[in-house]
């Protein structure tokens, strides 16, 4: 069965995929899990940040995973920007302001980039793009390997963020009990502005490790927003451990699914996977009961 | 005929019941024609413009060859009125109304209401099969004619609309034409080919194609080991290339838009994987000057039957280097959405007014020749132009030339590709 020779790369590849899913993911789980903010605008932030990778790349030569130093601060200022400017103003601390306020920022985002830069597929070619780990039968690709170890990585960080720090017991507080926090003297808009840019920034990551092996369009966000909000629910809402396995779950399902059912079917088994995993653990993974 | 009785009827009545401001507005009309005729300044008469709807996928993930079909059009619409607009019109110039289908069908459907709203005489589109089909229907229902630029869906032919023209050749053609030049290629080669794998996307265009040459490449002796198809947009296409090393095919045939095939052709190179030959059928990427100059080195020996102009027309010519002076790629999408446009506009000259139903009956009898496709005039049979056919392309030496057919070839093909850049599958 040529199928079962498969088997061990298709999950290995899986693994590497759902590493990317999984910093998309981290970032969302912070705004969208902690603080319940539903950002519809999180795909076109990362087409954002990966055209600014791209442009950093043609415009003046630095490699995309050099870029990381230069995207994590610059995505941060916007997403906190972004959060204390616009949608904090917009919104009026109203939920469903915040769901429109987010879309339209979605729109204004999408058509800005296809006014500015067309809707022409771009893609870099850098030297290691074509790279690749040899692992008995198994070939993994150089760059995507890079990508697993960095959403490994970055869940720790985040988790010691959040257990360690003071920003992360105001995180915490503040998603627990706003008023409460706010009486405790916490700037709960500047915590919020915090994870918002936290969140971002975590996309500045995710665009310097797609770059390598992935094209940007003014559309690319929708290619991944999907997948990162049922990773957040999957994983658990605000668990950054959750969206790691969550997003490696996912990554694999997907591998395995696109090699047994085809890759047009294959996508069928992420949401299987989701319901099930609803329907006995509504909590998600590793989420907790509230 | 029946319409026509009707119509005719209709003007009867509406001439016996004149009223004051049509007899004061046609009195007017009269006296400037008049005035006109004397030798008075052209610009007193006021210049008509017949109104076209351009309805291409130009945001949604089709966006860059609705853009580069939008970009055609429109090119043509210009050159038309540079050169003194539709002079059976007295001139009328062309004005484009421009739709974008989102890469959605139901999108292109609702921007073909808008354009009827707003009075287009004719539609060109839509590029992609599934957007056209609903495009082309929609139309019809509006009585407006719709000259199809791509949709290589035959279909869209198939339905019996009157007002559906299609410039370019279907997948069936392309598919026959594509599956003779492959025999003619690997016989000329001493038949070293025997397996082939089909990698397609998962829409009407990807999915019509493959079923085609599916049931085709055997009746040609060619082994098909798996035929994979894909979703669009595909994330990563590690699995299907572990299929292709797997399979060990000696031939590729992919059928997807750019995005998809990049990705392919990409991770291919990634894991080695250098078969025989790449043949694409309506590939895309494999005939693109795009793909060409970024990626120079995954480009290089792929094969192609696809939409292509004559490549020693000057005209076609002319129009790469005004597209590539504009900063735009000159790929099929440009240089079919232009013809279309200029097809349509010869049969509005030719029909001399803006009126629908005239200009489908001028579409009926075209026989326009002045386009740099190798399909001679055009001559519709339900809507199908006869003489479409594509041509077999190969990425040689940094440039796209032509290998088949003889009449049109600027190079002889590379095939098997040389066994130095041969590697697994």
């Amino acid at each position: 069965m040529l199928e079962l020779e498969l088997f061990i790369p298709a999950t290995i590849n899986g693994l590497t995929t759902g590493a990317v899913y999984a910093v998309i993911a981290l970032g969302l789980t912070l705004i969208y899990g902690v603080l319940h903010i539903i950002n519809f605008a999180h795909g076109s932030l990362l087409m954002l940040a990966m055209y600014g990778v791209f442009f950093l790349h043609t415009l003046f030569g630095i490699d995309p995973y050099l870029a990381i130093p230069i995207m994590v601060p610059v995505m941060f200022v916007l997403g906190y920007g972004l959060q204390r400017g616009v949608i904090s103003r917009a919104s009026h601390g109203k939920d469903e302001n915040v769901l429109l306020v987010t879309l339209g920022l979605a729109i204004v985002i999408d058509n800005l980039a296809l006014y500015l830069w067309s809707s022409d597929t771009r893609i870099i070619d850098t030297p290691y793009a074509f790279a690749t780990i040899e692992i008995g039968p198994v070939l993994i690709s150089t760059p995507k390997v890079i990508a697993l170890v960095a959403a490994v990585v970055i869940s720790v960080l985040f988790w010691l963020l959040m257990t360690r720090t003071d920003l992360g017991k105001a995180i915490r507080a503040v998603a627990k009990e706003k008023m409460g926090a706010e009486l405790v003297g916490i700037n709960v808009n500047h915590v919020y502005a915090m994870s918002f840019g936290l969140g971002i920034a975590c996309l500045g990551v995710a665009a310097c490790l797609l770059l390598p092996t992935f094209y940007v369009t003014p559309q690319v966000g929708f290619a991944f927003v999907l997948i990162a909000f049922t990773v957040v629910v999957l994983g658990g809402m605000g668990s950054f451990m959750g969206a790691l396995w969550g997003g490696l779950i996912i990554g694999v399902t997907e591998s395995l699914g696109g090699l047994y059912l085809g890759e047009s079917l294959g996508q069928i088994g992420i949401f299987v996977l989701f319901i099930l995993v609803l329907l006995f653990r509504p909590t998600g993974l590793m989420g907790q009961r509230s | 005929m029946r319409k026509k009785v009707t119509a005719m009827r209709q003007t009867k009545r509406s001439s016996k019941a004149t009223s004051r401001r049509q007899f004061v507005s046609g009195a007017l009309g009269a006296m400037i024609a008049g005035t006109a005729s004397l030798g008075f300044p052209g610009t007193v008469r006021a210049k008509t413009t017949v109104r076209i709807g351009l309805v291409h996928p130009v945001t949604g993930f089709l966006a860059f060859s609705g853009s580069q079909c939008r970009a055609g059009g429109l090119m043509a619409i210009e050159e038309i009125n540079a050169t003194g607009g539709i002079h059976s019109m007295g001139g009328a110039e062309l004005e484009a109304v421009l739709g974008d289908a989102q890469s959605k069908p139901d999108i292109g459907a609702s921007e073909v209401e808008k354009m009827n709203e707003v009075g287009v005489a004719a539609i060109v589109g839509a590029y992609a099969s599934s957007i056209g089909l609903a495009t082309t229907q929609r139309a019809a229902r509006h009585g407006i004619p719709h000259v199809v630029d791509v949709c290589v869906s035959d279909a869209i032919v198939e339905r019996g609309l009157q007002n559906t023209f299609r410039f370019g050749p279907g997948y069936g053609t392309v598919a026959r034409t594509a599956v003779d030049n492959l025999v003619k290629i690997n016989d000329a080669a001493g038949r070293p080919a025997k397996t082939v794998m089909i990698i397609h996307e998962d829409s009407l265009f990807g999915t019509g194609t493959a079923r085609l040459l599916s049931s085709a490449l055997p009746d040609a002796s060619f082994d098909l080991v798996d035929v994979i198809r894909h979703p669009n947009p595909t994330r990563d296409f590690n699995n299907i290339v572990l299929k292709i090393r797997a399979r060990k095919p000696d031939i590729i045939i992919p059928a997807n838009y750019y995005n998809e095939y990049i990705l392919l052709a990409r991770t291919m190179s990634q894991y080695n994987v250098r078969p025989m030959a790449i043949y694409s059928v309506l590939g895309g990427t494999a005939s693109s000057f795009k793909f060409l100059k970024e990626f120079p080195r995954t480009a290089q020996f792929i094969m192609d039957c696809n939409h292509w102009y004559d490549p020693g027309h000057p005209a076609a010519l002319a129009l790469r280097r005004k597209a590539e002076q504009r900063g735009l790629y000159f790929t099929y999408e440009l240089f079919l959405s232009y013809c279309a446009t200029k097809l349509l506009a010869d049969a509005i000259e030719r029909a001399g007014t803006a009126d629908r139903e005239a200009i489908i009956e001028a579409l009926e009898s075209s026989d326009w020749s002045d386009h740099f496709m190798p399909y001679g005039p055009t001559r519709f049979v339900n809507g199908q132009n006869q003489g479409a056919r594509p041509l077999n392309t190969q990425i040689l030496e940094g440039d796209i030339k032509v290998i088949h057919p003889a009449e049109y070839a600027t190079a002889d093909p590379v095939f098997p590709i040389p066994a130095t850049v041969q590697g697994n599958a």
